[in-house]
């Protein structure tokens, strides 16, 4: 038996080596860093020092750094930033809205479950730029034809991943709740789905990882905005420098897209509280 | 409430296409505010039993009444405590106590209740901690207040202290004795544990042999608190681990 004073203990001796485990962390990644820019210097210098290519020098850190720093004070930037964020946004909400149901029925219901994995298991391997044609054939405007994109994209991961969490739920809680005299419904709304959470959010880290690959080639299509827009453009006058700053915000936006939903993750996960 | 077990069976399908047997022909009867004890090896159906009367799982043959009326499926009046610790992990203490209770949208003091049942319980301080803190013992006594807090009329137990230490289990019979001489409630409690048992029933009913049925039921007549040491436990202890051995060799002879 426990008393509250054992378990303020556990957790201060629990909290201890979670302070140091950060510093840890922290020191091993400010390295990564710093390797991860060597080798930036190293290659940049040894391909772009070359006769011929001074061109590219913008690709090399300090210039590239530079013009990153330009951009934090461009409001065409942000603005991009911001249009990139929100496509990603509404293309996964959709097919979440699409994905989650699906997967908890998928989940729930074996029959259903063998009937759809053949088609999904297809249609999950066909590369989401290869709708593009389709898109844009049944989209007039080029934003609901990108929304469709990321759409196709996530869905699935949302599913198979959503259908997996149902399907992992302890059969336990269910008889549990069963003997407790829960309904069918509160059977779904009051176990399955607080169980699934965890996989849920999964499914939505691996949509959003999948939806920042697709949204920059879907950005070259005939719109405006967005880092995919503006990386195309540094491209054509020839901003090299700029193209590279570009590339290192499109995976800074990414990195903490991604990093915020494992914050979220954490809060959800029951035996890390 | 009384429980009538007629002619019940039990068979689970094989892989193969066979079918295996687990109980075979049981008839058991259960009058109100009994605490039977169900008895028996591993792997004998104590588990399916209990289940059964739960309203679990479905029966292959025969009828279970309880109150005279046939079920066939899970009521809040009969709460189930599982051999499986099933406290749900995302709620704390408090919410998995009331989580039936907000089910069946039973409100009515529901907060004085809880508060009752986590100070008799001894669970005072870790309302707000989360199952994974708790010890064993601690987990146990959460699922016996979930299934109190609604007053069943019947209570089922599978082996709920097989897995404790000898002294937190003895306070945790002793605690059940006492709630169920408050409560009045029938109990039907499944254990391999001889001692425990004899300690708790007022009948003890041994499950097993080929086919698994019931084997023999002993009334237990010793008053409350029971003492282990005492003459009368002694001889009951010597009958029925006597009987275990000649069923047991029975059917090794086989
Ligand atoms: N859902 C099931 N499907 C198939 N066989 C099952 C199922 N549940 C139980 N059995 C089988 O029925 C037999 C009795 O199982 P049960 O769990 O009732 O035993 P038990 O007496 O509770 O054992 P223990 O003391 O180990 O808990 C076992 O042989 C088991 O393999
Ligand atoms: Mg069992």
């Amino acid at each position: 038996m426990q008393t509250t004073p054992q378990l303020f203990q556990k957790r201060l001796k629990k909290l201890g080596p979670t302070w140091r485990y950060l510093a840890f962390r922290l020191g091993y990644s400010l390295l990564g860093i710093g390797l991860f820019i060597l080798l930036w210097v190293a290659v940049g210098y040894a391909l772009f020092a070359r006769p011929g290519y001074e061109q590219f020098s913008g690709f090399l850190p300090v210039p590239t750094l530079e013009a990153f720093w330009g951009l934090l004070f461009e409001s065409r930037f942000w603005m991009s930033v911001w249009a990139s964020i929100r496509r990603v946004m509404i293309g996964i909400t959709i097919a979440f809205i699409i994905g989650l149901p699906f997967g908890l029925l998928i989940g729930f219901y074996q029959k259903l479950q063998l009937l759809t994995y053949t088609p999904v298991q297809f249609l999950r391997m066909i590369s989401p730029l290869s709708w593009m044609p389709v898109a844009l054939l049944v989209f007039h405007s080029f934003e609901s034809a990108i929304y469709f994109l990321i759409t196709m994209a996530t869905v699935w991961p949302i599913i198979l991943n959503t259908a997996h969490g149902v399907s992992q739920v302890n059969p336990h809680w269910v008889n549990m709740a069963r003997n407790q005299g829960a309904q069918d419904y509160q059977l779904l709304t009051r176990i399955v789905v607080p169980a699934s959470i965890p996989y849920i959010l999964t499914s939505l880290r691996l949509a959003l990882g999948v939806a920042w690959i697709v949204l920059v080639p879907a950005e070259f299509l005939g719109i405006s905005s967005g880092l995919g827009y503006i990386i195309n453009d540094a491209r054509d006058t020839m901003e090299y420098d700029r193209l590279g700053a570009i590339i290192i915000a499109i995976g800074f936006v990414g990195f903490v897209l991604d990093g915020s939903i494992e914050l979220i993750q954490r809060m959800f996960s029951w035996n890390v509280a | 409430m009384t429980i009538q077990m007629e002619k019940v069976c039990k068979r689970f399908p094989q892989p193969a296409g066979k079918e295996l047997s687990v109980l075979e022909e049981v008839d058991l009867s259960i009058g109100e505010g009994e605490f039977v004890i169900i008895l028996g090896e591993s792997g004998c159906g104590k588990s399916t039993l209990l289940n059964l009367m739960a309203g679990l799982l479905p029966l292959s043959e025969g009828e279970i009444r309880v109150n005279g009326r046939r079920i066939n499926q899970p009521h809040p009046s009969r709460a189930m405590i599982f051999q499986q610790p099933s406290l749900l992990p995302w709620l704390n203490v408090e919410e998995n106590i009331v989580f039936g209770c907000k089910l069946r949208g039973e409100h009515d003091d529901l907060t004085v209740r809880t508060a009752q049942l986590i100070e008799i319980m001894g669970l005072s301080g870790f309302e707000k901690v989360k199952p994974h803190e708790l010890s064993l013992g601690m987990a146990q006594r959460v699922c016996l207040a979930r299934a109190m807090i609604g007053h069943p009329q019947i209570l089922l137990l599978d082996e709920p202290f097989a897995s404790l230490d000898t002294i937190t289990r003895s306070h945790l019979q002793e605690e059940l004795i006492e709630f169920w001489m408050v409560e009045k409630f029938t109990a039907v409690f499944v254990t391999h544990d001889i001692d425990e048992a004899i300690l708790m029933g007022t009948r003890v009913v041994l499950l097993g042999g080929r086919p698994r049925g019931i084997l023999k039921t002993y009334e237990v007549n010793l008053n409350f608190p029971r003492d282990i040491a005492s003459r009368g436990f002694f001889l009951l202890r010597s009958a029925i681990l006597k009987k275990l051995r000649e069923s047991f060799d029975g059917y090794q002879r086989r």
